[in-house]
């Protein structure tokens, strides 16, 4: 899936531009942005609900070319600065988390399948 | 005299230039040629033409009749009217017609070259498969063409020479290594990360292979959100970058963790609301770290600080630039 096609699939805004020349195949969604570094793998998609720069900070590290924004929540001007700066797409869905993962899942994009479990404190 | 240079003698040479050699064999006449086209009807007059090619810098003009190529037109051309005080001729007195040499835009540049140093003629018209004139081919196209192959391989060569085992070779000692070092300030959200990306980026240069950036990039990302969050004072990352290992090393100040083993279980945070709401304090941090580390140490005591020392070895394949991750 293109970057037109995610757009397209979730009636989203594209706020910033950049050349995604890749097929998107993954999708993860994630407001914790440690776990985020921790599951994505390179050229999948982030869907999070997190607009501040951190969120554009984790997709540069985990090299995730576009990330959606959810619930139409439109981020800081900070945020669309560092996404414009290093080259990271950025769309804005009005759907939850949920019916913007929803779509695009119905539309072929998958996630990770199952995972190890981690048993915590 | 030595030797007598020609285009061909340069094209043809070994080494580096055997790579040109190569591109230019490649490069078709379509590419190279200018394709901004005047030309002149059989019936303009010499003056016309005189205009022509002053306004515009160019020294020969094909000559188009009915749509068809019929001759091509040159600034000597010109000269040989003017000494004959005729530039009220049309251009069909002057220009060369009959069997033109002429280039085809499909047509190796190479087979255009020799064609220039058989005939001594400046330029070509170039005619597709249609025989439709396409544009014209100069000696100083070709020379473009050529000075841009060269710059190509020369930017290669200056990639390869960025790679770390070059980059280091140039340096002589018992032990040589880069060290990159970073402030990090208290609770600066909005910088969090600016040292992570700046290691990121140094180890692409130096030729480190994406995936090695990247875990490297990641596990300095969450020090570096630990050192925001975590710290009375924030602290510094230090990044230790030698050809067979990258050390980064973490410190602050305090106040120091009262049990390491517990914030190294997952999950475990003391993070605040306020700070989960940033999208931090999943207790992740310490988990993930260790998972992209070879080694991982923490040293830490209350009151006094914490040290935090993330080892990655590169591996041969870590160097090579261009391999996909995980």
């Amino acid at each position: 899936m293109n970057l037109k096609e995610v757009i397209d699939v979730i009636d989203g805004e594209l706020l910033v531009d950049a050349p995604v020349n890749i097929d998107i195949r993954n999708a993860c969604c994630s407001d914790l942005m440690s776990d985020v570094l921790m599951f994505v793998k390179p050229n999948m998609l982030l869907i999070t609900g997190l607009t501040n720069p951190q969120s554009v900070r984790t997709a540069d590290m985990a090299e995730v070319p576009v990330i959606v924004f959810v619930r139409g929540k439109y981020p800081a001007a900070e945020t669309l600065a560092l996404a414009e700066e290093l080259g990271i797409a950025v769309v804005l869905s009005a759907y939850t988390m949920f019916e913007t993962a929803g779509l695009l899942y119905q539309a072929g994009l998958r996630g990770l399948g199952k995972l190890p479990i981690v048993r915590q404190r | 005299m030595k030797s007598r240079f020609t285009l061909l003698s340069l094209l043809g040479g070994d080494g580096g230039l055997g790579k040109v050699h190569e591109l230019i064999r490649e490069i078709r006449v379509g590419r190279v040629m200018t394709t901004a086209l005047f030309t002149v009807a059989p019936d303009n007059l010499m003056s016309e033409l005189k205009e022509l090619m002053r306004e515009h810098h160019i020294s020969g003009v094909p000559v188009v009749e009915n749509g068809a190529l019929a001759g091509i037109v040159s600034i000597e051309d010109l000269i040989h009217a003017l000494e004959a005080g005729k530039l009220d001729s049309p251009v069909r007195d002057f220009m060369t017609s009959g069997t033109l040499i002429v280039a085809r835009a499909n047509e190796p540049v190479m087979e255009a070259v020799r064609r220039f140093e058989a005939t001594k003629i400046g330029r070509m018209p170039v005619l597709d498969t249609q025989d439709k004139l396409v544009g014209i081919l100069t000696r100083g196209d070709i020379i473009e063409a050529l000075l841009s192959a060269l710059q190509e391989v020369y930017s290669e060569a200056e990639r390869i020479h960025e790679r770390p085992e070059y980059f280091f070779q140039a340096l002589e000692s018992d032990s040589t290594s880069l060290v990159l070092r970073y402030h990090v300030k208290h609770r600066d959200f909005a910088g969090g990360g600016n040292a992570s990306a700046k290691i990121k980026q140094a180890l692409l240069r130096i030729g480190a292979s994406p995936l090695l950036a990247r875990r490297v990039a990641i596990a300095t990302y969450e020090a570096e959100i630990n050192l925001i969050i975590h710290t009375d004072n924030g602290g510094t990352i230090t990044a230790d970058i030698k050809p067979y290992e990258i050390s980064i090393l973490a410190e602050d100040r305090g106040p120091g963790i009262p049990d390491v083993e517990l914030a190294c279980q997952p999950g475990y945070s003391t993070a605040t609301p306020e700070i989960r709401e940033m999208g931090f304090g999943a207790g992740m941090g310490l988990v993930n770290i260790k998972r992209c580390t070879d080694d991982m140490n923490i040293w830490s005591a209350v009151g006094i600080g914490t040290r935090l020392q993330m080892v990655f070895r590169v591996s041969p394949e870590e160097t090579k630039r261009g391999e996909s991750s995980n």
